[in-house]
């Protein structure tokens, strides 16, 4: 019920709409009740409004609006690249880019792994059923 | 106003001593005109030899150059042609023309004015061939009798239509024409460089001309009937040398196989706009 991330200096943020969609930024400096400065080691420093973005759990220890050198190695000090892949967000939205770049054949061919992957599943219910049964 | 500013003028041009008409032109008198290229200079070059030169006149704005005329003859090197020549422009002498043998006046002139048709350059050409089309691309057929078959793209006719084979052992699709709109290229290529295509063209597939034979009633129709349906066999031995390197290298990629011999079909969820093929 009460609220668990927050917005400060160091939040990282996914960027839901616009330019930069799926982008991971950090939120350096609050500007007024609506916007953020925002910045990320491949973009220009900007400001974009809280609707656009979505914070995440991952936070990093920075001071108000540091110079792109710091940012960038606060970033690898926090690990933020591996953090946010291992996560189950992360990983849910590497799977949907995988998804959404697969070939004619690519699909074909996890067609047929899902097919067999349910033969095998199906075989040892089977074999388990059979013994209960048994 | 007006005063104000032109007395403030005259102080600034008596303060600093300032030329208001352009800056002398520098002449260097370093020997031959420089309009050749300072660096790969060579006084006898063949008209051949010469690197065409790009502008010296670079654009500001379409159809606006950075330099007058004035100082566009003097960059050519106009007047180093002109003080080689004495002081005018070198004069070549003109080709003697043959003379045009005598036209003779028309016999017969229409009593209405025929109008001309305008001329028509344009060139029959085939049909502009997508990127994504290469040989050896494996194409998605979406009409007609194989609608939904995968299969081998090996050249573009002449008339633009595609040539196509299954190849016929895996997805029954033969030796085929195709539109290029009727067609979805994936990304998946096939390695077609054991193919030899170059004996089809659009007149192997066109209809063959049949012989007129004399009307002989009843014998007629029969005869006609048993012809039309064998294909010749030459052809299917076509397919067959065409299909037997394409199967090889077909085969070494797995799943290409039963990737051809499957038809494609959209099921659900499936959004054609957001599918990369």
């Amino acid at each position: 019920m009460p609220f668990k991330r927050y917005v400060e200096v160091g939040r990282v943020a996914l960027v839901n709409y616009g330019k930069d969609y799926g982008k991971l930024v950090v939120i350096v400096d609050v500007i007024d009740q609506n916007r953020a400065l925002v910045d990320s080691p491949d973009m220009v420093r900007g400001q974009m409004n809280f609707k656009r973005l979505t914070l995440t759990d991952i936070k990093i220890d920075i001071k108000r609006v540091p110079n792109k050198k710091t940012l960038v190695a606060a970033m690898e000090a926090a690990d933020v690249k591996n953090k946010w892949e291992k996560s189950s967000w992360g990983r849910k939205l590497i799977v949907q880019k995988k998804r959404a770049s697969l070939n004619d054949f690519d699909r074909f061919k996890i067609m047929l792994a899902k097919i067999k992957k349910a033969g095998v599943v199906r075989q040892e219910l089977a074999k388990l059923k059979k013994e209960t049964t048994a | 106003m007006g005063t104000h500013i032109t007395t403030q003028l005259s102080t600034y041009s008596q303060t600093h001593s300032f030329h208001l008409i352009s800056k002398p032109i520098r002449v260097s008198f370093i020997s031959p005109p420089h309009f050749i290229g300072a660096k790969n200079h060579r006084r006898s070059m063949a008209p051949k030899d010469r690197k065409p030169h790009v502008s010296r006149n670079p654009e500001l704005i379409r159809g606006v150059g950075k330099y007058s005329r004035s100082k566009m003859y003097h960059k050519r090197g106009l007047w180093a042609i002109k003080a080689k020549n004495g002081g005018a422009f070198p004069k070549h002498e003109k080709k003697a023309v043959a003379a045009a043998p005598a036209e003779k006046p028309p016999k017969f002139y229409p009593a209405d004015d025929v109008k001309k048709p305008l001329v028509n350059k344009r060139k029959a050409r085939p049909t502009k061939l997508r990127a994504s089309i290469t040989p050896g691309t494996v194409l998605i057929i979406l009409a007609g009798r194989f609608k939904g078959k995968r299969v081998v793209f090996l050249k573009q006719l002449t008339s633009g239509l595609l040539l196509v084979t299954g190849p016929f052992k895996i997805n029954g699709v033969p030796l085929r024409r195709v539109n290029q709109s009727y067609v979805i290229a994936t990304s998946t290529k096939v390695d077609i460089s054991g193919v030899n295509v170059e004996k089809f063209d659009d007149k192997y597939f066109g209809k063959k001309v049949e012989k007129k034979t004399k009307k002989g009633e009843g014998e007629f129709f029969e005869a006609e009937k048993e012809e039309k349906n064998t294909l010749p066999q030459d052809k299917k031995d076509d397919q067959k040398t065409v299909d037997a390197a394409l199967i090889a290298s077909i085969e070494s990629v797995p799943d290409l196989k039963s990737y051809l011999g499957a038809r494609f079909s959209l099921k659900a969820g499936m959004k054609p706009h957001e599918l990369v093929f």
